[in-house]
C-alpha cells in the first residue's frame, strides 16, 4: 500500500465519493474515485451498464461498485455466473448493438478464460470486416501482487494485452486518473482495458476537480535531471518513494508515469531520456517479454544516441507468485531495487 | 413439417417481463403460395452453384486458405434466413457462405472477399471464413469455435435493454456445442432473457470427429433444454420444415423474449475443408444422407405437386449460373486493396465510429 501514487497535489478537504465533479480538490480513496468515476458514467448515458462477477449485491469484488445496484438497478448492475468468457463477449455484443458496456473482470488471471474473447472479436472485428465495426467497449480488470494472493490472484499480464493491436489499453495509478480516465474510455469508439493495481484500492490522496483525463499519454509525476523513472500502475508509488530516497543521497530522478500502455506515449517517454540520458524501467511482470521490455527497445531504437548508459529494468523474479510474505516480497520490484537500478545508471 | 421437430420440448418458464413494442408479424405460419418453395429452391440452389464453382476456383488457386463448404446443409440456411426479419442479427461460422448468400450478400461481394480483392464485403480481408456486411446485419464469418455465441447473446442483451423488437440467430455446429462458451452463453440467454435464437447445425462431425465420440449424450436439444430453454430437433435436409420451425421459434422469442434453441440435424456432404482427405467417414454413410439431399427433397415436393418441371429447373439453374459468372467475372477484375490501407481501421476515430453501431 502506498500514498505517495497521489502526491501530485496537496490535500484538503475531505472524500464526498459523490458523482458530480468536485470544484475543490478533496481527499479521497482511489476506489471511491473510481466508483464516483463508474456513477457518473451511469448517471449521464442510459447504455452505459455494469456487468462482471459480484458487481451488484456483493458490490463488486473490491468494493468498487458497492451501492450501484441499489441506486442504478440490476438490469445496469448486472451479476453475471462465473462465465468470464459470456459475459466479457457479452459485452463486446452489446456494444456493437449499440450498448456502452463497462465488463469487469475480476482478476487479470481469471481474463485469461475471457482471452479469446478480447482478441479474437473485440481487438480484430473492426479490422477484419474491413472498417464496417467498431467495439465500443470498457474492461476493466485487478491486476498486480503484493497481497499475499499467490499465483493464480497476483500476475501482471498488462504487456501482453498491449501488445494486441486494436484495443487500447490504459493503467490509472493516481486519484485523479482512477477518477478521471473511464470517461475518456467510454468516449472512445474502440475497446479500452482499464487495469487496477490491487494494492492502489485503499490509497487515499487528493482528488483535484474530477474532471476527465485523457487515455492517450505519459505523465511526468515528478520532474528531476538526472534519470528518468518510469512505471505505471502499482509501481509508481514505489518510483516515488525511490526517488524520494535518491534525492537524499543528492540525485534528482524524473519520474514518469506511463498510465497509457497502448498506444505508448514515445513523445513524452524519448523526451524525458533526452533531458536525464539515463533511463531505469520498473514493471511488476516478469522480465521476459514485458511492457518493461518494450520501452527499453522503443529507447534504445529512438534515443540511442542520447543514452549515457544501458537501459536498465526492474521487473519481477521469473516465479510464479509465492504466497509467503518474504518470498513474495523477494519475487517482486521494491524501492531499493529501483534504487540501485538507478545507481547502476550513474555508476 | 417432419415429425422430428417436436421430439424434445421444454417450456421455459413466463416470467414477467417489461413490455416491448411490438410489430406485426406473420406469426408462426409459412408464407403459402408456390412462389416461395421456388424461391427456397432458387436460394439453395444458388448455394450448391456457388460452393461447387469455389471448388474449382480453389483448384485454380483463385481462392486460398482454409475454405469450408455448406454442400449437404442448405436447407438450414435458407429455411431460417427465409424466416428473419431485415432488422434481426445474424451471428455465423466459418462455414458461412450459405449463410451470407441466403442472407442477401451479394455473390459479388462473397466473391471478391474470397478472391481477396477490395470489393469483396469485408474489404479481403477476411476471406472465406469472415465474411461481415454490417448493414445487413451480418456479424460475422468466425472463425473460432463457439466464439460467435458470446457475441450473439450480447446482440441480442441489447435489443433487450434497448427494448427493440428483434432477434439475433446464432449458428454454431455440434463443435461448438462442446465449447464451454455455448454452456455459458445458453444458461446467460435464458438468466437474462435475450431474444437469441441459437441455432445448432449439427452435421454429426466436429471437424473429423464424430458426435458420440465428442458428446457423452447426443441429444443436444434435450441437453439444451436443460438449461431452461424451449429446444426442438428439427429435420435440417427438409427447408420447409426448418422454415416452419424457424418461423416457431422466433415467434415465440417475440412473444415472450426468451431464447429458443434448434438442433438442425443435417449433414455435410464434402469433406471439412479443402485440406481434410475425409478418411474418417464411410462412404456408405455418405451415400445414405445424400439420398436426403436436400435440394432433391425438395425438387421432388415441388414435382409431385405439380409446381416444378425440367424446363423450370433448368430456367432456375441458368440464371443462378449466370449470377455465378457474372460474380466470378467482376471478382477476377476487382482491384486489391492498397498497401497503404493495411493498418487502416485498426482503431476508430470519433468520426468513423458515428452510426456504425445499433
Amino acid at each position: 500500500m502506498t500514498t505517495t501514487a497521489t502526491s501530485t497535489a496537496t490535500a484538503t478537504g475531505s472524500g464526498t465519493g459523490t458523482g458530480s465533479p468536485a470544484a475543490t480538490p478533496t481527499t479521497t480513496t482511489y476506489r471511491e474515485a473510481m466508483r464516483a468515476a463508474l456513477r457518473e458514467a451511469l448517471a449521464g448515458d442510459d447504455r452505459v451498464f455494469l456487468v462482471g462477477e459480484d458487481v451488484g449485491r456483493y458490490g463488486g469484488s473490491f468494493g468498487v461498485s458497492l451501492g450501484l445496484l441499489e441506486e442504478f438497478g440490476p438490469e445496469r448492475i448486472r451479476d453475471a455466473p462465473l462465465s468470464e468468457s459470456a459475459f466479457v463477449g457479452a459485452g463486446i455484443g452489446a456494444a456493437l448493438g449499440g450498448m456502452r458496456p463497462i465488463v469487469e473482470i475480476m482478476t487479470v488471471n481469471f481474463s485469461l478464460l475471457a482471452l479469446d474473447q478480447i482478441l479474437d472479436n473485440a481487438a480484430t472485428l473492426r479490422h477484419m470486416s474491413g472498417g464496417q465495426l467498431c467495439v465500443p467497449l470498457v474492461i476493466r480488470m485487478t491486476t498486480g501482487a503484493g497481497r499475499q494472493l499467490a499465483a493464480q490472484h497476483s500476475h501482471s499480464f498488462e504487456g501482453w494485452y498491449a501488445s494486441i493491436p486494436g484495443l487500447r489499453v490504459v493503467a490509472p495509478a493516481t486519484i485523479d486518473d482512477a477518477r478521471g480516465m473511464l470517461a475518456s474510455a467510454l468516449a472512445d469508439p474502440n475497446p479500452v482495458v482499464i487495469f487496477e493495481h490491487g494494492s492502489l484500492y485503499n490509497s487515499t490522496g487528493t482528488l483535484t476537480d474530477g474532471l476527465p483525463r485523457d487515455i492517450d499519454t505519459a505523465a511526468v509525476r515528478r520532474p528531476g535531471t538526472d534519470v528518468s523513472v518510469f512505471a505505471y500502475g502499482g509501481s509508481l508509488g514505489k518510483a516515488l518513494a525511490a526517488a524520494e530516497e535518491l534525492a537524499g543521497a543528492g540525485l534528482d530522478a524524473e519520474v514518469v508515469d506511463l498510465r497509457t500502455l497502448r498506444p505508448l506515449d514515445d513523445a513524452t517517454i524519448m523526451a524525458s531520456v533526452r533531458r536525464t540520458h539515463r533511463a531505469v524501467v520498473i514493471d511488476e511482470a516478469w522480465r521476459t517479454g514485458s511492457l518493461a521490455a518494450e520501452v527499453s527497445a522503443r529507447i534504445t531504437e529512438q534515443a540511442f544516441y542520447d543514452l549515457d548508459a544501458p537501459v536498465e529494468r526492474v521487473c519481477s523474479d521469473e516465479v510464479p507468485i509465492p504466497y509467503a510474505k518474504h518470498l513474495e516480497d523477494a519475487a517482486l520490484p521494491q524501492v531499493a531495487d529501483v534504487v540501485a537500478a538507478v545507481r547502476r545508471t550513474v555508476a | 413439417m417432419n415429425s422430428t421437430a417436436d421430439t424434445t420440448t421444454t417450456s421455459a418458464p413466463a416470467a414477467p417481463r417489461p413490455t416491448r413494442r411490438r410489430r406485426p408479424r406473420t406469426g408462426g405460419s409459412l408464407p403459402d403460395a408456390e412462389g416461395h418453395r421456388r424461391d427456397l429452391l432458387r436460394q439453395m440452389l444458388r448455394i450448391r452453384r456457388f460452393e461447387e464453382r469455389c471448388v474449382e476456383l480453389y483448384s485454380a488457386t483463385k481462392i486460398r486458405g482454409f475454405m469450408h463448404l455448406y454442400i449437404g446443409e442448405e436447407a438450414v440456411a435458407v429455411g431460417v434466413l427465409a424466416s428473419l426479419a431485415e432488422d434481426d442479427a445474424v451471428v455465423s461460422t466459418y462455414r458461412e457462405h450459405g449463410h451470407a448468400l441466403a442472407r442477401g450478400i451479394s455473390m459479388e461481394a462473397v466473391m471478391a472477399e474470397m478472391f481477396g480483392r477490395v470489393t469483396g464485403c469485408s474489404r479481403g480481408r477476411g476471406g472465406s471464413m469472415h465474411i461481415f456486411d454490417a448493414g445487413r446485419r451480418f456479424y460475422g464469418g468466425n472463425a473460432i469455435v463457439g466464439g460467435g455465441l458470446p457475441l450473439a447473446l450480447g446482440l441480442a442483451l441489447s435489443d433487450r435493454m434497448l427494448d427493440r423488437d428483434r432477434v439475433t440467430a446464432c449458428f454454431f455446429g455440434d463443435g461448438a456445442f462442446a465449447e464451454g462458451e455455448f454452456h455459458e452463453c445458453i444458461n446467460l440467454a435464458a438468466l437474462w432473457r435475450a431474444p437469441l435464437l441459437l441455432v445448432c447445425e449439427n452435421n454429426r462431425y466436429a471437424m473429423g470427429t464424430p458426435l458420440a465420440t465428442t458428446h457423452a449424450r447426443t441429444d443436444l436439444a434435450a441437453r439444451a433444454a436443460s438449461y431452461g430453454v424451449e429446444a426442438h430437433a428439427v429435420d435440417g435436409m427438409d427447408v420447409e420444415a426448418v422454415e416452419q420451425a424457424t418461423r416457431e421459434a422466433l415467434a415465440a422469442i417475440h412473444a415472450d423474449g426468451a431464447p429458443r434453441f434448434l438442433e438442425m440435424l443435417t449433414y455435410r456432404f464434402r469433406a471439412h475443408s479443402m485440406y481434410d482427405p475425409d478418411r474418417y467417414r464411410d462412404k456408405a454413410e455418405i451415400q445414405r444422407w445424400r439420398r436426403r439431399d436436400p435440394l432433391s427433397l425438395l425438387d421432388k415436393r415441388m414435382r409431385d405437386g405439380g409446381e416444378l418441371d425440367d424446363a423450370g429447373l433448368a430456367a432456375l439453374q441458368e440464371a443462378v449460373d449466370r449470377e455465378i459468372a457474372e460474380a466470378v467475372d467482376a471478382a477476377d477484375a476487382a482491384p486489391y486493396e492498397p498497401v497503404e490501407d493495411l493498418a487502416r481501421y485498426v482503431l476508430a476515430t470519433p468520426d468513423e465510429a458515428r452510426g456504425l453501431t445499433s
